[in-house]
């Protein structure tokens, strides 16, 4: 008896000292907006599946934030953190709070939709204001005044794409492989079929996978080939778009193959042969071998910093911090201000005729449903680079 | 087999001596109510004082939800020596379910207490039922076979998760599969497969969670300390002994199969009334061991023991954060020097031994505790 | 024509399935514990081999070699390190620690190569696929050698187990460990011997299944060691020929469910033939019944 009670100290005592650890890791490291920076937060998938994006955003983010200290050493200062959530909405809320308890004033989103709308819920409790790099679902800024999105929302994706096969390639004959349990793919696939038959035009193949089962795509392949496919919308992320590619090529099938922003990177895919993506088409807002000075100087910038190219997401997050930053001067905010104060000032300037120009646009705006407004670029890749569709 | 449960059959020992001690049930009661009731107004008192951040009053809800299924899980894990890979399975069951129920409810009805015990009442019975179609056929099966079709039963749910679409139309509940979404309108959509459910309503709060720990730790325990318990019990201890005395093994097999799965789906369903969103990929194998690695941590067959297990292990990975990239390597290595710790047999001596050198509660008997422990352990 | 299509790459699938699945079950009839990182061996034995092979410009096949070596070394170093400290305490201990491992596995390797998938080239390019019956049907050069390889494995690993002295003690422990270690069978060596040869297998699969499906990141193994594990129960766990049939079977049936039932459900229509053939013959396929002692 005296054992088990003394055990049951021991034990509650332990218990007690991890939940203060934990108290005091929330409490008493405030001091992240040290010297009166703004700190901005990220919560995003740093391990897991999803890692690639989190990390991107993560990177990103970082050097927009030195970027913008190293330019401005008497405007506003900006500090940036970004916590793991392992695309998960419950781990995203802990982190969003974790963030809350280091002094986040500006939410920069989370990254992946998922956890996005669990973390915007609390955001819009909290009057924080926030926008999403990436996260693309319409329940991310359903019914929350005060979170916008800087990339598309998944059916706007899904309509521009289908209106561009419909106005481009009205006799193509198209088929669809895409993820049924990624909601980004899933919610893409949705608006696209509904605006495509819309249109009067018809399917020919629709085939899914699972995140669980994206190794083996001859089925899907095999389906689509018996179709008579000759244009295959890919609605997914570049990873097992490229195993199709390579799959697909296997079997001899060629098709044209037309993808969304996810489908970015594939050029840049270590290892991967970028011959197989020849002809592909995507429609994306940011392309990372653009011409344009802004694009060129932050894809250098990137790679000196984090030896790689940046994807979609690290330009999402990029654009993310220089709209902030600009939207916080325009609204003449100082860095002393409460997240309440900041979250209603930049309410009214995204809500407004506030413009952000970045690298995945040009005088991007927003309605106050939470949406930008930017066009979307169709690419082809022609010769291992892409070129704008003629 | 018997090699495999040779760690439940000690601690089982030991029980069975309690039990004709008697007190046994008493004790492992008051120390469980001790700790959830304890700890609730710890924390509260706490937080009134403004000591505890948003990230840790985030949890509290989610420390219950695992407290409580590792404490149902137990039922299957300890008190009938089953190993089960699919909890999460029933989790999931639980939570869609009542997320559905609490959005019809949430139509007509504004009194919150009402919609949250209606729906964990529903996400519970239908895990049950759940719980029952896959318990009949599976209970022949031993061992890690069982375990296997747990594992196989958890991914089926999830898969088809991924496809299924519920709908409200005019108040009237519509669903369907992936293909034939057109027949639910967009904007009334409640669960949409892979996208899970959006647009609930968060209703969940730490009393809530209080009490659904309390609710499946009572449940537990009772069932434990009944005649069906004690018949549960030594089934496990020795089937064929248990048969040839006449107990219908299947029946208090799936007895206590069936009660595991509805308290898994109760607090399924508070988990998901604890977020705006919910994802079906949320309720994985991982999620299934994460359940299991709570129960083994803190003992199988261990009430109080599975809940300090299950509120340190969850709060553990978020105080990891300062380890910033090398965080969850940190958990996994923790993870393996505790299983190593407390379970290998002279590392346990030694680190008891010094304990007993260094116990701050040392009383008369402290000297001999390391000892004690030791040659229980060396005679089992 | 798409019939013979669809059991080409089922087996070709299977195959991969059937080699990780012969390491959980050597293992398993050994030391009768679930290794839940063993599909982490694989994703290690696949950063490996492209390692090699891109940064230090190996040829493929030596680059196998070296992958072998080091997934051999890793698994007896986690079975020395992990598992043995906790031998004899209940597999439910064991269960947990290889979880643990697996997460450390997968965390290891996402700090080392970060989150950025990897293109795995193929052991086999260069090869042209074969063409037949008016090239409707084609069979890749990776299908054809991960069936041959499989082949090859089960008949050398039979072998192996029925002939060799070492062999012969593997299953001595396997059966009864206490009676093996008293005829004086190194029980130690034995388990040591399974794990080597075990992640061995594991870092041959990873290399097969990645030139088939080439895209490798820190969770790669993870999905492909949990179907590995259902072929190995489907199959009777701890049984050699049992894993290869269960594999086989597991690859053909998921194969089959994506084309003709559905591409989203083929999971759960693989692990529900799993249910039924549990049910029908609760030990798999060709496992052992097992008499309990009173």
């Amino acid at each position: 008896m005296k054992k088990t009670w003394t055990k049951v100290v021991v034990v509650a005592l332990s218990c007690m000292m991890a939940f203060m650890l934990a108290a005091c890791g929330g409490g008493g490291s405030s001091d992240a907006g040290d010297a009166g920076a703004v700190l901005l937060g990220n919560t995003g998938p740093l391990t897991g599946p999803a890692a690639i994006y989190g990390n991107a955003v993560k990177n990103g983010g970082q050097l927009a934030v030195d970027e913008i200290n190293a330019a401005n050493p008497d405007g506003i200062q900006l500090a940036w953190q970004a916590e793991d959530d392992e695309a998960d909405g419950e781990k995203a809320v802990n982190a969003y709070n974790k963030l809350m308890d280091d002094g986040m004033k500006v939410f920069i989103g989370s990254t992946t939709s998922g956890s996005c709308v669990a973390a915007s819920e609390k955001a819009f409790e909290d009057r924080v204001f926030e926008l999403t790099p990436s996260a693309s679902q319409v329940a991310v800024t359903e019914g929350k005044d005060n979170v916008f999105q800087l990339c598309f929302s998944d059916p706007n994706q899904g309509v521009a794409a289908a209106d561009w096969i419909v106005a481009n390639m009205a006799d193509a004959k198209v088929g669809v492989i895409y993820n049924n349990a990624s909601d980004y793919s899933a919610g893409i696939f949705d608006k696209f079929k509904a605006e495509y038959e819309a249109a009067g035009k018809k399917l020919v193949a629709v085939e899914a996978f699972s995140d669980d089962a994206n190794t083996d795509f001859q089925a899907q392949i095999n389906s689509m080939k018996n179709a008579g496919a000759d244009f295959v919308f890919l609605p997914i992320y570049y990873t097992p778009a490229s195993n199709i590619l390579i799959q697909a090529d296997k079997i001899g099938y060629a098709p044209t193959f037309f993808g969304v922003d996810g489908m970015d990177g594939i050029l840049t895919l270590e290892g991967f042969d970028t011959s197989l993506a020849e002809g592909v088409m995507l429609l994306t807002p940011f392309i990372a071998t653009a011409e344009d000075e802004a694009t060129q100087n932050f894809v250098a910038a990137y790679k000196e910093a984090y030896g790689e190219e940046p994807n979609q997401f690290a330009a999402d997050a990029y654009d993310c911090v220089y709209a902030v930053y600009k939207a916080m001067n325009e609204a003449g905010l100082d860095a002393s201000a409460s997240h309440e104060e900041i979250c209603e000032a930049l309410i009214a300037q995204f809500a407004g005729d506030f413009t952000a120009s970045g690298v995945t646009g040009a005088e991007m705006q927003w309605n106050e449903a939470g949406e930008v407004n930017k066009t979307p670029n169709a690419m082809v890749i022609e010769n291992g680079v892409y070129v704008p569709v003629k | 087999m018997a090699e495999k449960l040779l760690k439940i059959k000690k601690i089982n020992t030991r029980g069975f001596k309690n039990l004709v001690r008697g007190n046994d049930y008493r004790k492992e009661a008051t120390i469980s109510y001790a700790i959830l009731v304890g700890g609730y107004l710890v924390l509260q008192l706490l937080t009134a004082a403004g000591l505890i951040g948003h990230n840790l009053q985030g949890q509290f809800v989610p420390i219950c939800v695992y407290i409580s299924l590792a404490v149902s899980l137990n039922l299957v894990v300890g008190i009938s020596g089953e190993l089960s890979l699919g909890h999460a399975g029933f989790m999931a069951v639980g939570a869609f379910s009542g997320i559905l129920m609490s959005r019809i409810l949430g139509n007509g009805m504004s009194f919150e207490p009402l919609i949250i015990i209606i729906s964990m009442l529903f996400g519970a019975l239908m895990a049950a039922l759940a719980g029952f179609i896959i318990g009949i056929p599976i209970l022949g099966l031993r061992g890690d076979y069982l375990a296997i079709v747990t594992l196989a039963f958890g991914e089926i749910i999830r898969n088809f998760m991924n496809v299924l679409y519920f709908g409200l139309d005019d108040g009237k509940l519509r669903f369907a599969f992936n293909h034939t979404i057109d027949g639910i309108d967009n904007n009334e959509r409640i669960i949409t497969g892979a996208i899970g459910a959006t647009g609930t309503k968060t209703m969940a709060t730490f009393t809530w969670g209080l009490l659904l720990c309390l609710f499946t730790v009572f449940v537990v325990l009772n069932l434990k300390n009944s005649k069906q318990g004690r018949a549960i019990m030594s089934i496990r201890d020795n089937r064929i002994a248990g048969e040839s005395i006449g107990l219908d093994v299947r029946k208090y097999k799936l007895m206590a199969f069936v009660v595991s799965a509805a308290l898994a789906g109760m607090a399924g369903c508070l988990f998901g009334l604890n977020y705006s969103t919910l994802v079906p990929v949320k309720f994985n194998f991982n999620t299934s061991v994460l359940i299991l690695v709570f129960v083994v941590l803190g003992g199988v067959g261990n009430i109080w023991g599975g809940i300090i297990a299950a509120a340190l292990l969850t709060v553990l990975p978020e105080t990891f954060r300062q380890f910033a990239d090398y965080r969850m390597l940190t958990y996994a290595i923790v993870l393996i020097v505790v299983m190593i710790c407390t379970y290998n047999p002279a590392i346990k001596a030694r680190v008891t031994g010094i304990w007993a050198k260094v116990n701050p509660f040392k009383k008369k008997r402290g000297g001999d505790k390391g000892k004690g422990k030791k040659s229980r352990k060396e005679a089992a | 024509m798409n019939l013979l299509t669809n059991i080409i790459s089922g087996l070709s699938l299977g195959s991969v399935y059937a080699i990780i699945a012969l390491g959980y079950t050597m293992v398993y009839g050994i030391s009768k514990m679930l290794n839940f990182a063993h599909g982490d061996v694989i994703m290690i034995g696949g950063y490996m081999s492209f390692v090699m092979t891109m940064y230090m410009g190996l040829n493929g096949w030596l680059a196998l070699l070296v992958a072998i070596f080091i997934c051999t070394a890793l698994g007896i170093t986690i079975e020395r390190l992990a598992y043995r400290p906790l031998r004899g305490t209940g597999s439910l201990a064991v269960l947990i620690t290889a979880i643990g491992v697996s997460y450390f596995l997968q965390n290891i390797a996402l700090l080392i190569w970060g989150a950025n998938p990897k293109m795995f080239t193929s052991l086999f390019k260069g090869m042209k696929p074969i063409h037949a019956a008016n090239g409707q049907l084609t069979i890749t050069p990776e299908s054809l050698f991960t069936i041959l390889a499989n082949i090859i494995i089960m008949v050398l690993l039979t072998l192996f187990v029925n002939k060799t002295k070492a062999g012969k003690a593997m299953r001595a422990v396997s059966e009864d460990n206490g009676a093996a270690q008293l005829m004086g069978i190194n029980v130690n060596q034995s388990i040591s011997l399974t794990f080597a040869i075990g992640s061995g297998l594991a870092a041959v699969a990873g290399v097969l299944m990645l030139s088939a499906y080439p895209v490798l990141m820190p969770t790669t193994g993870a999905m492909p060691g949990i179907k590995a594990f259902t072929a190995a129960v489907f199959g009777g766990i701890g049984s050699i020929p049992g894993a290869m049939i269960g594999g086989l079977i597991l690859g053909i049936i998921e194969i089959f469910s994506r084309a003709y039932i559905s591409t989203e459900l083929s999971d759960a229509i693989v692990f529900a033939c799993l249910i039924i053939v549990l049910l029908v013959k609760p030990t798999g396929l060709l496992g052992k019944k097992v008499s309990e002692k009173v």
